[in-house]
């Protein structure tokens, strides 16, 4: 059985249509061709036992290893833990314009991350490592928010990243 | 007109069955109202609290109290005894028969307003400080979980309620379809009854267990797959019975006929079937779900936009409709002739504005690369007050206007007051909201209660000064509007009583009312099958990964 639709409501739905294409494309385009994607690796770690060398994902978010290093291809990254109230370490240096690698482990509940005009924005879920990697274009000081509630001092949950020129990073690297 | 429209409109409803159906509506609404009356005060408190403007009121532990407890009220007690009072009315008055059991129905109330108060309780006295979306490991007093698993289940009755009217209508009418209210209210039930199974497993199998000390942990992955499986139909859920007011009020109170009623099925239809398995997209930003789910939940979403575009050129074209009848000429001509003394003409076409602005919010938001810029930032608070304080309240606030006087036989109170408070809503929400996205853009989290912390940003606090400050002005007159809202009902039951015939519930009619559809628009099993199928497609991998990638669960935390 056909149902009765106004030739201007027909013209109105293939409209829709076509902009929900479009939208899907577009999106498309800019995660197929740009490799623009959210944080989605899934990866398990025990947040009990971060401080050890035991246990599943052990050992990389131990005291000792925090922090900014650069892996033997090049790749900075920085290993952070989130942990009521702070990200530690505290203040992480990395330079601009760079593909910089975060990965990032909760010691205790739900946290999420979030530097302020970057894309740099993950939840932290317990039990498993949170991965972004992200380019900063801007030079400067800039804010690490704990963007999930975790606990009533949540909005005291901060941290620092200072973006430096890239020759100034590697004086840095060479000084430690 | 044809005959056998007339006859089943000539059947009347005993008086008994009118009465009974209105006390039910009218104490469903009662607490929706109240939740709302008392969880207003408090979003007005939320803004000047954590503007920073009166040191003397700063204190994390109120404020958490205050915004789980405002969440809680306004996004699941006000929203679901609204559509319950609301969909018992429908159901009654439109399929011209009696409700198929009061006690039944009475049941489901009581256990749905006896978990509100096990709910309650521990909000306010702080011991369920992890907000509307407590996300575990955090974990509340238990009574919290099972109040919340009680208002979950008491709305299951009206659910089945609904679904067995209709079921019952379809076989005393066979051939016929349903009357559109009546489909888009009964699909409103299913969807809920579909999309609340996520929430429903998360706190009966994990969260309650958790917080009793059955169990000593649970893995936060799983419940947040779970709670997101819920969480986006759920809005859904809320803006049904608004789309229901355009489509099936809106059109005689301006004065015309809806413009179609087969596509509006057809809306109906799809809102049902795209709205539940996206829910991923609250996932966009978590380690725990692989990219290519996110990108399928992407494609559903943009989906859904399209029967709310449906919704819009009908709603706007029956408004032109209205509008040339009452002899508007031209191309906008129509839109001056409209009768905006009307509530409910008035609150649709605010409505509609209210929804076009925030769709195109929604967009960002279900981008799967532009989701990062926003998540969690004050955009998404800023988001969704415009959608459902603004778009589907204001529908709520029409549908109780038009239904007081036929409910409790009182004449509204003061016409020239429903409309200023309507407007005050109206305005009230852009001054809110607009300030509100655009501290998300420039980097203020959601959740804060104080901004001391950030002060060592010290360039970046001061930017966000004069946002937070505007927005206590659109807080203000939110509150105004909201209690003006409540104190109009109060006054109405003080009036003179109206005459019968105005009490009389008529639906309108569309152009060409369709004699019958095409099987797929009166079905109910075949989409119920079709959600079946669509759901364990998006959410059965998901879902069951948790049980092999091994998480070391976690613990219950405080807060
Ligand atoms: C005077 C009017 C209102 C004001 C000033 C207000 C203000 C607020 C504030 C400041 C928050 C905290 C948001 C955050 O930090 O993320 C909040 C949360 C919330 N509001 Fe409102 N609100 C108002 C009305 C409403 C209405 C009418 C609704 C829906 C019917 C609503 C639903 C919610 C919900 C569901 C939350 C929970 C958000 C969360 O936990 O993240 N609010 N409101
Ligand atoms: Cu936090
Ligand atoms: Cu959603």
């Amino acid at each position: 059985m056909a149902i009765h639709i106004d030739p201007l409501e027909k013209k109105w739905i293939i409209m829709s249509a076509a902009m929900v294409l479009l939208a899907w494309l577009i999106i498309l385009y800019f995660a197929a061709v740009k490799d623009v994607h959210p944080p989605s690796n899934v990866e398990v770690i025990d947040s009990a036992r971060l401080h050890l060398d035991s246990g599943i994902g052990g050992g990389e978010f131990a005291e000792d290893k925090l922090g900014v290093r650069q892996d033997p291809d090049g790749t900075i990254v920085v290993t952070i833990v989130a942990a009521r109230y702070g990200f530690y370490p505290q203040h992480v240096e990395v330079p601009v314009d760079t593909p910089v690698k975060f990965r990032m482990a909760s010691f205790d509940v739900l946290h999420g991350v979030l530097i302020p005009f970057s894309n740099m924005n993950t939840m932290i879920v317990p039990g498993y490592i949170a991965e972004v990697t992200s380019s900063f274009t801007q030079l400067g000081d800039f804010p690490v928010i704990c963007q999930e509630y975790c606990g009533l001092a949540h909005a005291y949950m901060y941290g620092m990243i200072k973006i430096v020129p890239k020759d100034e990073f590697k004086l840095i690297a060479r000084a430690n | 007109m044809t005959e056998s429209t007339l006859s089943s409109r000539d059947i009347a409803l005993s008086e008994e069955s009118t009465n009974t159906t209105n006390k039910l509506a009218f104490w469903n609404f009662f607490i929706a109202f109240a939740a709302f009356a008392l969880a207003l005060p408090m979003g007005a408190y939320q803004v000047l609290e954590r503007s920073g403007m009166v040191p003397a009121i700063e204190n994390a532990a109120v404020y958490y109290a205050s915004t789980s407890t405002h969440g809680v009220l306004m996004a699941y007690v006000l929203s679901t005894f609204f559509i319950m009072g609301f969909g018992y009315h429908t159901a009654v008055h439109s399929l011209k028969q009696k409700l198929w059991s009061p006690t039944f129905a009475w049941a489901g109330f009581w256990i749905a307003a006896i978990g509100v108060v096990l709910a309650a309780i521990p909000l306010l006295t702080g011991h369920a400080s992890v907000l509307y979306t407590f996300y575990p490991p955090e974990i509340a007093h238990p009574s919290f979980y099972i109040g919340a698993a009680l208002l979950v289940v008491g709305s299951w009755f009206w659910c089945i309620d609904m679904v067995v009217s209709t079921v019952t209508w379809k076989r005393a009418n066979p051939g016929k379809p349903v009357p559109l209210v009546m489909y888009g209210t009964v699909l409103n039930a299913m969807l809920w009854l579909w999309t609340s199974i996520g929430v429903a497993s998360e706190v009966l199998f994990q969260l309650i267990p958790v917080s009793m000390g059955w169990a000593d942990s649970l893995d936060p992955g799983l419940s947040r797959v779970l709670f997101s499986e819920t969480l986006h139909a759920i809005v859904y859920f809320w803006l049904f019975p608004c789309y229901l007011v355009m489509y099936a009020i809106l059109p005689k109170e301006a004065g015309g006929k809806l413009f179609s009623d087969e596509i509006a099925r057809v809306a109906f239809v799809m809102l049902f079937i795209f709205s539940v398995p996206i829910g991923m997209h609250h996932l966009y930003m978590d380690p725990i779900v692989a990219a290519g789910w996110k990108l399928l939940h992407m494609f559903g979403t943009f989906m859904v936009a399209v029967p709310t575009l449906i919704t819009g050129f009908t709603i706007i074209a029956t408004l032109e409709i209205a509008g040339r009848l009452r002899g508007g000429k031209g191309l906008f001509g129509w839109l001056k002739t409209l009768d905006y003394q009307n509530p409910v003409v008035l609150a649709s076409v605010f409505s509609l504005l209210m929804l076009t602005v925030g769709g195109w919010g929604g967009v960002i938001n279900a981008s799967y690369s532009l989701n990062a810029l926003v998540h969690n930032t004050q955009w998404v608070p800023g988001h969704f007050h415009l959608i459902y304080g603004g778009t589907t309240i204001i529908m709520y606030f029409a549908a109780a206007y038009w239904l007081w006087p036929k409910i409790t036989g009182h004449q509204l109170f003061s016409n020239k007051l429903v409309i200023t408070q309507l407007w005050l809503w109206f305005v009230g929400m852009w001054i809110t909201t607009i300030p509100w996205h655009y501290l998300g853009i420039i980097g203020q989290p959601r959740r804060v209660d104080t901004l001391q912390a950030y002060q060592q940003s010290e360039e970046l606090v001061r930017s966000w000064d004069f946002s937070m400050l505007i927005m206590n002005f659109g807080a203000l007159t939110l509150l105004v509007s909201g209690l003006l809202f409540v104190y109009i009902l109060f006054m109405t039951s003080r009036q003179p009583m109206v005459s019968d015939s105005e009490r009389v519930v008529s639906y309108s009619e569309a152009i060409h009312p369709p004699l019958q559809v095409p099987h797929l628009l009166n079905s109910l099993s075949f989409w119920n099958w079709a959600m079946l199928i669509y759901l364990v497609a998006s959410y059965g991998y998901p879902v069951l990964q948790f049980w092999f990638i091994g998480t070391p669960e976690s613990p219950a935390w405080g807060y």
